[in-house]
């Protein structure tokens, strides 16, 4: 959440690099310089106490801890011993954030290549417009919403894909309940960062040099030719970058979570039954009644979203580093 | 590039639009909710009337249970309105944190869902130079089990049957032990949907209290703020609990008697053994709190409840939560203040004040302890 992948930018235009040799030009980047690099030390200090911070309070907590930090499916550190365990929060995490990306990243590709290569232009900007919209709206307000509007509505879907599709296990219902579930959470989180999936991609295939294009047209491509031979191997990368975005904010998102899910402290695979948890959800649901060592406990998870939120963007550059040759970013 | 930076800006304003759109919603929203919870009498003071302030004044700081805390702003309204100069700052926050504040020192008094712990008294000794922490009963209140079945206006539940509901062995609406309660009701084929907290509260450990002592046999957890049955669904706040009934057909949960009334959902009548099922209201709260026995020491009056009663008219599922003051050693600034709010919200006019808000008076006799213990406070 608190970090971001950078976007791969385009080819940098040269810079014309001015050396003045007037004094006055030689103070205002002395004083530049030590200000973007005061910016820079600030940064780092900032995140490295929120790391030590987060790392010192979770130290205390689980120290005491009766059960297993990463396999208790239980959550009671105001109990006498205390307990809590990590497990279920971690896999409602991962499981919602799944659920999001494999809904909303084709439908924003989609939605991007539209709105950069095929609708008329009259079309193109107010469609755009109303995926920026969607990044405006709070997420309570997506909880909300997603609690009185979507929850009675998925119920019909949650039917007919138990009937249908129950052979897979995941889609099988085996409880009662409306559907307060991951799956709804998923459902919810893809609609939440499919604006700022699109917009990113739409931005980056906006940018393949119009040269390629027409280079494959001339070759006497069709219009999915040049999309598929040219669009998108030079905005892989940048999909990937938005992507990461969006899952970054799918990983963290509380509030929206919190209001639509009915948590509780069991692991299924059947996505449709109401139950789980994520870590942003626990920790809005638990911090106002828990005690000092219950808001220790609390943070040990949020330290534990802190580093599995490091680590999907740090494998995100690594795929970005890896395919960079392939796209056309430093063509 | 130019028409893109135009668009753009566009954009941000259709979304500032949306936003401020948004926020005039929530803020409509968020204001129905308020008025929900504190049952809908903000309106009514009975300023200036009979308090007597004596010499209070200045501050008076007080934290803990989020129990009582819809009568504390009553009750600190309308005596911050007769009694000027005053100030009651009730912290709603957990009954834990209260009482650590009260040990700290750092508040007058303490408000409790559960009587202090032997350790707890031992810890307060360091702060009442002198004595020691003592409960007050102040605030009753009957936790309603409300549902929500179409075709049918009465149901009427005993402690195992709401025990196994609860704990998920009764799934169905039909099933025979909801059907011998209910002579004559045409109960639907229909999957019982039971909802519970999903943060931590002192009604799920009252309710829990309630189900270990009444059926004792069905319902074997530990009656704690957590939820401990597996199972079910979960939703945050009695607020939260009281939306999902109202919305879903099938469907069970606790809360405070007042969500009840506001959302205008049914309550389950309790068939305690007695002469007839018992219905949740404040009265008859009251009723089952008498039953209850003083098992505190000396000025200590902490209660127990006796959730077994068959007397005639008392509902068994209630919650009673406490002062929590030092018998000697108060605080020397802040005693007199203490002395004369806690005299106000035992007094007629306090307790009366209750009912108004969805909680149950303290019964007479106990009352009258607690008055006297108020006076006697040093």
């Amino acid at each position: 959440m608190a970090s971001t992948t950078p976007i791969d930018s385009p080819p940098a235009p040269p810079v014309a690099r001015k050396r003045a040799g007037s004094s006055s030009g030689r103070v205002g980047d002395k004083v530049f310089l030590g200000l973007s690099r005061g910016s820079g030390i600030l940064l780092l200090v900032i995140m490295a106490s929120i790391a030590v911070f987060l790392t010192y309070r979770a130290s205390l907590a689980i120290s005491e801890n009766d059960g297993n930090f990463f396999t208790t499916f239980d959550w009671n550190p105001a109990g006498d011993p205390p307990v809590f365990g990590i497990a279920v929060l971690l896999f409602g995490t991962v499981v919602s954030s799944i659920i999001a990306m494999a809904i909303a990243v084709p439908v924003a590709v989609g939605i991007a290549l539209f709105i950069s290569h095929y609708a008329p232009r009259k079309l193109a900007a107010p469609l755009a417009y109303v995926v920026d919209l969607l990044a405006a709206v709070p997420s309570i307000v997506y909880g909300i919403w997603g609690a009185l509007v979507l929850v009675p509505y998925l119920e019909g879907l949650n039917l007919w894909l138990d009937q249908f599709f129950g052979w897979t296990y995941i889609f099988e219902k085996t409880e009662v309940g409306v559907a307060r579930s991951l799956f709804t959470v998923g459902i919810l989180l893809a609609i939440m960062i499919l604006p700022i999936v699109t917009s990113v991609s739409r931005e980056v295939f906006l940018q393949v040099p119009k040269m390629n294009e027409e280079a494959a047209l001339a070759l006497g491509a069709t219009r999915w030719e040049v999309i598929r031979l040219s669009v998108l191997p030079f905005g892989r990368s940048g999909v990937i970058s938005a992507s990461m975005l969006g899952l970054g904010r799918a990983l963290g998102e509380t509030m929206a979570v919190a209001t639509v899910l009915s948590p509780s402290f069991i692991i299924s695979g059947h996505l449709l039954n109401p139950g789980g948890g994520t870590f942003a959800q626990n920790i809005a649901a638990k911090f106002d009644e828990a005690n000092e060592f219950g808001r220790d406990a609390l943070i040990a998870s949020g330290l534990v979203l802190f580093v599995l939120t490091l680590l999907v963007n740090g494998a995100a550059r690594m795929i970005i580093a890896r395919r960079k040759e392939y796209s056309g970013a430093n063509a | 590039m130019k028409l893109q930076r135009k668009n753009r800006l566009r954009a941000t304003a259709l979304g500032a639009l949306a936003v401020s759109s948004a926020l005039v919603l929530t803020a409509c929203g968020s204001d129905d909710n308020s008025s929900g919870t504190t049952g809908g009498n903000g309106g009514k003071t009975n300023a200036a009337s009979n308090i007597k302030c004596d010499d209070a004044k200045g501050q008076l700081p007080a934290s803990g249970s989020s129990a009582q805390k819809n009568a504390m702003d009553l009750w600190a309204k309308n005596y911050m309105a007769g009694c000027s100069g005053v100030e009651i700052n009730y912290k709603s926050s957990s009954s834990g944190e209260g009482i650590v504040a009260f040990n700290q020192g750092t508040v007058g008094f303490a408000g409790s869902d559960s009587a202090l712990k032997p350790e707890e008294v031992a810890d307060s000794k360091k702060i009442c130079k002198g004595g020691q922490g003592i409960n007050l009963p102040m605030v009753g209140g009957p936790i309603a089990i409300g549902y929500h079945l179409e075709g049918v206006d009465s149901l009427t539940l005993d402690a195992p049957t709401l025990a196994k509901i609860f704990d998920g062995k009764i799934k169905k609406w039909n099933d025979g032990a909801i059907a011998k309660l209910n002579t004559g009701a045409k109960l639907p084929d229909k999957p019982i949907q039971a909802f519970h907290r999903s943060e931590d509260s002192g009604t799920t450990q009252n309710l829990g209290k309630y189900l270990g002592a009444t059926a004792p046999s069905d319902w074997k957890y530990e009656a704690e703020k957590k939820w401990p049955a597996p199972g079910g669904q979960a939703a945050s706040g009695s607020s939260g609990v009281a939306a999902q009934v109202k919305q879903v057909d099938g469907s069970i949960g606790y809360f405070e008697l007042s969500y009840a009334a506001s959302q205008s959902i049914s309550t389950v009548d309790i068939n305690t053994g007695g002469a007839a099922p018992v219905k949740a209201t404040s009265e008859n709260a009251s009723k089952a709190i008498a039953a209850a026995k003083i098992k505190g020491t000396g000025k200590d009056l902490a209660l127990e409840l006796d959730y077994t009663t068959k007397a005639e008219g008392a509902y068994p599922i209630v919650l009673v939560t406490y002062e929590v003051v030092c018998d000697k050693g108060n605080k020397p600034e802040t005693l007199s203040t203490v002395k004369s709010f806690l005299n106000y919200t035992a007094g007629d006019e306090g307790q009366k004040l209750l009912t108004e808000a969805g909680y149950a008076p303290i019964p007479a006799e106990i009352n009258a302890k607690v008055r006297e213990t108020i006076a006697s406070l040093s």
